[in-house]
């Protein structure tokens, strides 16, 4: 049973979300269908990691602002959550995550007279975004939290010289600057958020038929075939193209956020490493 | 442990405390329920297996231990290539600095792990087994009974050790590549003038890196170095995917639920399990955060930095 390159592509390509052939090669491994099947895993770490990061980024906003309150009823559950989030390791939150939403009843809530399934969240489709949703919008917050404090006093003097005030002082001059500061970390952020989205499948949450992302395929082929040569490198080459991608779009949007300054003072996005949460 | 502690089914059955009137209450009958259970725990969190969970602890204090200097090792080296001025050593400095920048780190774990233990076993191949052949053969990894590491007849303890070791090279490497790439930075970011003024003092080349140099770099390393200790106390979950039976595995086995045929069946446990591992990373990073900063403080003393400022203007 030999297939060329593209009816394995065509076999394999939507593999990993239930299309297409569902019993996966179990001998005469080609490269082709490495390629193929890591590439088709790698549709659930950009789901993940797209979905995540998006959410995150209005959560990281609404913390980041929290923890500048002056109210300590507002102060303290802001901080608390960065701490249990930024303080504990991805891969704990996971399993107890996944144990916690194990224990909610199978059958299912009643509240109100309106029946609620519960089954769904401890799938990882939703678990694990709903960990990584609730991770990065922790790691973004301590960014801007940190960026909203480097705004220049003379900004905010020169807007409040203007008659800003409140709202409109936030929303035009301190919003904005925010954003322009925190930007390089936050590409960093969303580059190794990335990366974290390949613990989903080795942690707390199982795979069912054999869906699974882009390293779980990898991890298939090595344990299959006893070589770690080919299936590893190429996860990695799928992930270098991708933080590449991720690095050129956050610079376009650091482009716009920096557009009214000299090209001299600019903020430029250097790659810092992070690579475990 | 406990001289009572004989016959746990019996304990888990008997009264030891009974206050009718709180047992009837129904907000506080909890309180004599937890006296109650209170003898039955303490035997159950000293039973030998929990022993064997409270050591996984110090496997995981001592694979820090290990690796925190191995890897400053390996970062030092990797820090000092890329500078060289010969372009082969720079070259192999920097790759191995850019190279685990784009790849989820997860990757190189699972990745290193196989490939060391095969790459060892194929050294010894060739060394011990009659002709030596390719041990990459359809879908196997063959070499002779003798080239196993460590030898199928070795005790589980050098199996349990040789996992480690693994594991701590692996980290060593990887976190190696993070740390050459703070301090390549660092040595960057010491101020021009100070190297120059040493040559003008009739330094040779390697007396201004060992004099001037690398005392002066830390201050400008400690902030990367204490985010990757950071990292790498949060990355000590992943021994588990190493196969080494760290904390993660022993609170997987001892939550699990456990029938009428072990000694303490109880239901599910793994939530309280785990959330025993958070509290312990919380505490251990909050801890790390506060060393960081007394350290930060001391290393800024003297220098010519905002946070060396600051501490000459507070005691002024």
């Amino acid at each position: 049973m030999s297939m060329t390159c593209w009816e394995t592509v065509q076999a394999y390509g939507l593999r990993s979300i239930g299309i297409g052939e569902n019993l996966l090669p179990k001998s005469d491994f080609t490269i082709c269908q490495q390629f193929t099947l890591i590439g088709s895993g790698m549709i659930w770490n950009l789901y993940f990691g797209v979905l995540a990061l998006t959410f995150g980024f209005f959560l990281a906003n609404a913390i980041a602002l929290a923890r500048s309150a002056r109210n300590p009823l507002i102060r303290k559950p802001a901080d608390w959550f960065v701490f249990v989030f930024r303080g504990s390791p991805l891969f704990i939150q996971f399993f107890l995550a996944y144990e916690a939403l194990v224990l909610l009843p199978k059958g299912g809530i009643d509240i109100l007279g309106i029946h609620l399934d519960t089954s769904w969240t401890t799938r990882a489709w939703a678990g694990a975004l709903l960990v990584l949703f609730l991770n990065t919008a922790a790691y973004s917050a301590e960014i801007f939290h940190g960026a909203l404090k480097s705004i220049p006093k003379g900004d905010l003097e020169a807007a409040e010289a203007y008659g800003m005030t409140g709202w409109k002082k936030f929303i035009r001059i301190e919003w904005p600057t925010m954003l322009r500061l925190g930007w390089p970390a936050y590409t960093n952020e969303a580059i190794f958020l990335f990366h974290a989205t390949t613990l989903v499948y080795f942690s707390g949450f199982p795979a069912f038929a054999q869906k699974g992302d882009a390293l779980y395929y990898a991890n298939y082929f090595a344990d299959k075939t006893f070589n770690p040569f080919i299936p590893y490198p190429i996860v990695g080459f799928y992930f270098i193209c991708l933080t590449l991608l991720v690095t050129f779009v956050y610079g376009r949007v650091n482009r716009r956020l920096n557009r009214h300054l000299p090209s001299n003072v600019r903020s430029k996005i250097r790659l810092r490493p992070q690579l475990i949460r | 442990m406990f001289s009572y502690c004989a016959d746990p089914k019996a304990l888990a059955e008997s009264v030891w405390v009974s206050i009718p009137w709180l047992e009837d209450s129904r907000l506080l009958s909890w309180v004599v329920d937890f006296f109650n259970s209170l003898p039955w725990m303490s035997c159950y969190l000293t039973s030998a297996k929990h022993v064997d969970f409270y050591w996984s602890f110090v496997t995981v204090l001592l694979l820090l231990a290990i690796t925190a200097p191995a890897a400053l090792g390996m970062g030092f080296m990797g820090a000092t290539a890329a500078r060289s001025h010969v372009a082969p050593v720079s070259w192999l400095g920097k790759i191995y600095i850019w190279m685990v920048r784009g790849v989820p780190d997860i990757i190189f774990f699972l990745f290193f792990v196989i490939a060391l233990d095969q790459g060892i076993e194929y050294v010894k191949n060739l060394a011990v087994c009659d002709g030596g052949a390719w041990p990459w053969q359809g879908l196997e990894f063959r070499v002779c009974p003798e080239a196993k590491v460590p030898l199928a007849k070795s005790s589980a303890f050098w199996h349990q050790a040789y996992g480690f070791m693994l594991a701590v090279v692996t980290f060593a490497i990887v976190f190696g590549a993070f740390v050459a790439n703070v301090i390549y930075g660092a040595m960057l970011a010491v101020p021009r003038a100070q190297l120059e003024t040493a040559e003008a003092y009739g330094m040779s080349r390697a007396q201004v890196f060992r004099r001037i140099l690398v005392p002066q770099m830390w201050v400008y390393a400690l902030p990367g170095l204490g985010n990757l200790w950071m990292i790498l106390i949060k990355a000590t979950p992943l021994l588990f995917l190493l196969g080494v039976k760290d904390i993660v595995y022993f609170a997987r086995e001892l939550g699990g639920s456990k029938t009428q045929a072990y000694e303490y069946p109880h239901g599910d446990w793994r939530l309280w399990y785990f959330l025993g591992l958070m509290v312990f990373y919380l505490v251990f990073t909050r801890i790390s955060e506060i060393g960081i900063g007394k350290l930060t403080r001391k290393l800024s003393h003297g220098q010519a930095t905002a946070g060396g400022e600051a501490l000459r203007k507070a005691a002024a």
